[in-house]
């Protein structure tokens, strides 16, 4: 059993990212995660594991701040909240061109604009469909939990790693400000300059070694045909993606005639929402998506093969994930969403009364 | 027999651009631009007069694209 | 012994009379510059001290948005390209991540003084320990010669066809004074390499820029006024009198700080 601690979700993100044997953060303060920052400053990694935290002048700073890490081969992370990452995605586009790893957090806030400090999931789209520049996926990870704002950073990191990609920790206000009991995991040592070489060497600019050309890190080619051929493995990429690392939850499927999806905080509520609407005798369950992308349109087409009558989709926002379950389940069952926006949280009798009207009786 | 300092200069005809900077940074004025031009259609620079080169390099050191090798000597006259 | 051509080019021409040949630390590839372009000199230059200092394997350098966006092609070290303007970023997380590597960016006027100039201010304002090759040449020279916030007063550009008008336009920025006014940077010169006597001066210079990151000093950030004649629409001599008559006059060369101190008034 790992070391049992109380800790708001921010918080053990920025602990995992220095057990997880990070080597660099870098960010700028912004609400509702300016706890990552502040954590890491007080817990000085760097005389822990060695690990760099720098407080960047920008968000546009911080993420060509992982750019140049992920690129010299180290693990770099960054966090921020919509505005915030709105910055970033010059570099995440970058980053996805020249195929670096890196982690990512974004604590949602909600928007358009300056929007509201409240939490919020109308990132989705930003986060799962691209939402810089040209054509690339991000690998998105949805915490539910503190527990998982801990555990999915080692995990983030192995996943950026193996596809050379960067990861998205789409997270919301109320999972990064909450307090939970949290179990953390064992440190990870962090990795030796010649482990880095020897692990990232043939790819990344560690300074040239005897006995291989210069490796050079960039999004640039100008020949066409190169530059669709990198386009076409950048997808053959996510295509493996998409074959090997989708991840859900599922909660009282078994039986279920109808389902909600939804991620994250919204998970937590709509939890609630099938105990109470289970104890009316209606038979749902909970599909929880953890990977946005990729996204597990097969469970849902299972479902919809074994007769499923109806899927709501609960989400903080005005109905962004709904898409992708439209085109999982098309017209093979009844597709409905409900949420709020603008930091108003939906209460798990108002999910049920969703799930009645919208699903059951509609 | 006396001895002089000697020097002599190869240039990448095919990789030279043309641009005459060479010509102008040359203290003796013995580079010139040729009047055929190579295979990027550029008339290439040329080194038409190897006796007064003394190998001070400033051919070389201006040319921004490095097309230029200096040799120098002290050989007897 | 009458010495004609060819005899000499017998005497002379051997491997052991080489001074000066292209480093191998240049790639075989044609650089993509106009002709006369001083970004070629500019990097001889630079990857000539790479070698000379040892430092081949210790490299990590950044190429920037324009015309030297391409330099990772020519300079034969481990290179990465990013974004514009954002090099100054790279460069903190590469050197704070690899202390003992010689870790430069290289970088045009617009991508150094106008898309980043925060990144370049924050950079020498913290002192990283990089060093910052600024090739100056007062325009916008990849994108066809627009205005750049280093382009002089009532010159023409493309987006300044009647000539910069400095009530609408502002005047030229001076980044090098800025940064050299900030705590972070340990030495900033401003050099040129239109002539050889420039180009050798402007050697000497960089070498002390690196000499000064080895020994964890702070910013070293060497500006190079240069030349864009394809951007000015003048033959490259031409160019190269131009910048000496009027991008001197303005951009005065010569170093500004030295061990920290500065020793020029700034004007
Ligand atoms: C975000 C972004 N904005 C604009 C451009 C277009 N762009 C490419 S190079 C350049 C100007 C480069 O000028 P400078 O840095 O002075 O370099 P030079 O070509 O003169 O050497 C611009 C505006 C871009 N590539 N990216
Ligand atoms: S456009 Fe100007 S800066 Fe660019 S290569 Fe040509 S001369 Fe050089
Ligand atoms: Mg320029």
């Amino acid at each position: 059993m790992g070391e049992l601690r109380l800790m708001k979700g921010n918080e053990a993100f920025a602990e995992a990212l220095i057990r997880a044997g990070a080597d660099g953060y870098f960010g700028y303060p912004i609400t509702p995660q300016s706890e990552v920052i502040e954590y890491l400053m007080a817990e000085k990694p760097h005389e822990r594991t060695g690990m760099v935290v720098l407080q960047a002048e920008s968000e546009l700073a911080s993420i060509n701040m992982l750019y140049g890490g992920a690129g010299a081969g180290k693990k770099v992370a960054t966090s921020s909240s919509s505005p915030g990452i709105s910055l970033m995605l010059e570099g995440i586009s970058y980053m996805a061109g020249a195929e670096l790893p890196c982690v990512i957090l974004n604590v949602q806030r909600g928007g358009p604009g300056l929007g509201t400090i409240q939490p919020s999931q109308s990132d989705y789209f930003q986060a799962t469909k691209g939402g810089g520049h040209g054509d690339y996926r991000l690998l998105v990870l949805a915490p539910a939990s503190v527990q998982e704002m801990s555990d999915f950073v080692p995990l983030a990191f192995d996943l950026a790693f193996k596809y050379r990609n960067p990861v998205m920790i789409l997270s919301d206000g109320v999972i990064g400000q909450m307090m939970e009991k949290v179990e953390l995991f064992d440190p990870i040592p962090r990795w030796t300059d010649e482990e880095v070489i020897e692990k990232n060497g043939d790819w990344a600019t560690v300074g040239k070694r005897p006995g291989r050309e210069r490796n050079i890190i960039t999004s640039l080619d100008l020949d066409p045909y190169s530059m669709e051929r990198h386009n076409h493995d950048l997808f053959a990429k996510y295509k493996k993606m998409e074959e090997e690392e989708v991840r859900w939850e599922e909660l009282n499927t078994e039986d279920a005639e109808y389902f909600i999806v939804a991620y994250g905080s919204a998970s937590r509520i709509s939890q609630k929402a099938i105990d109470l609407a289970r104890a009316e005798g209606i038979k749902v369950g909970l599909i929880r998506p953890i990977t946005l992308y990729p996204f597990p349109y097969k469970v849902l087409q299972e479902k919809v093969q074994k007769g499923a009558k109806g899927f709501l989709t609960v989400e903080l926002n005005m109905g962004q994930m709904i898409e992708d379950v439209q085109l999982a389940v098309k017209d093979n069952a009844k597709v409905e969403f409900f949420g709020h926006v603008g930091g108003v949280i939906p209460t798990p009798e108002e999910v049920v009364e969703a799930l009645k009207t919208k699903i059951i009786g509609g | 027999m006396a001895k002089k300092v000697q020097g002599y200069i190869e240039i990448d005809k095919e990789k030279c651009k043309g641009c005459e900077l060479c010509v102008v940074a040359c203290p003796k004025d013995i580079i010139r631009m040729s009047k055929d031009v190579n295979g990027k259609g550029y008339h290439y620079a040329e080194f038409f007069n190897p006796e007064p080169c003394v190998g001070c390099a400033d051919c070389a050191v201006v040319c921004p694209d490095g097309v230029i090798t200096v040799y120098r000597a002290r050989i007897e006259v | 012994m009458e010495l004609t051509a060819d005899k000499i080019k017998e005497l002379v021409v051997k491997p052991e009379n080489k001074v000066y040949a292209k480093t191998p630390l240049l790639t075989d590839k044609t650089l993509s510059y106009c002709p006369g372009c001083g970004h070629g000199v500019a990097h001889r230059i630079l990857m000539e001290l790479v070698e000379e200092m040892g430092l081949e394997n210790d490299t990590i350098g950044i190429a920037p948005v324009g015309c030297s966006v391409l330099a990772y092609e020519f300079m034969n070290v481990d290179m990465q390209e990013a974004a514009h303007g954002r090099a100054p970023a790279l460069a903190t997380a590469i050197k704070r991540l690899w202390p003992g590597k010689f870790v430069f960016t290289y970088q045009g006027d617009g991508d150094l003084a106008a898309i980043g100039g925060n990144e370049t201010l924050h950079a020498c304002n913290r002192g990283e320990n990089i060093t910052i090759i600024f090739i100056n040449n007062g325009i916008y020279g990849m994108t066809g010669g627009q205005m750049a916030p280093t382009t002089l007063p009532g010159m023409r550009t493309s987006t300044s066809p009647y000539g910069r008008d400095t009530h609408m336009m502002g005047n030229p920025l001076k980044m090098t004074e800025i940064v050299a006014m900030l705590p972070g940077t340990y030495f900033v010169t401003r050099q040129a390499v239109h002539t050889a006597k420039h180009a050798r001066k402007a050697k000497k210079a960089i070498k002390k820029a690196i000499e000064v990151q080895l020994e964890g000093k702070g910013t070293s950030f060497v500006e190079i006024v240069s030349n864009c004649n394809s951007g000015w629409k003048m033959t490259p001599v031409k160019a190269n009198q131009w910048l000496e008559e009027n991008m001197l006059d303005y951009y005065h060369l010569g170093d500004i700080k030295v061990d920290g101190k500065l020793v020029k008034e700034i004007v």
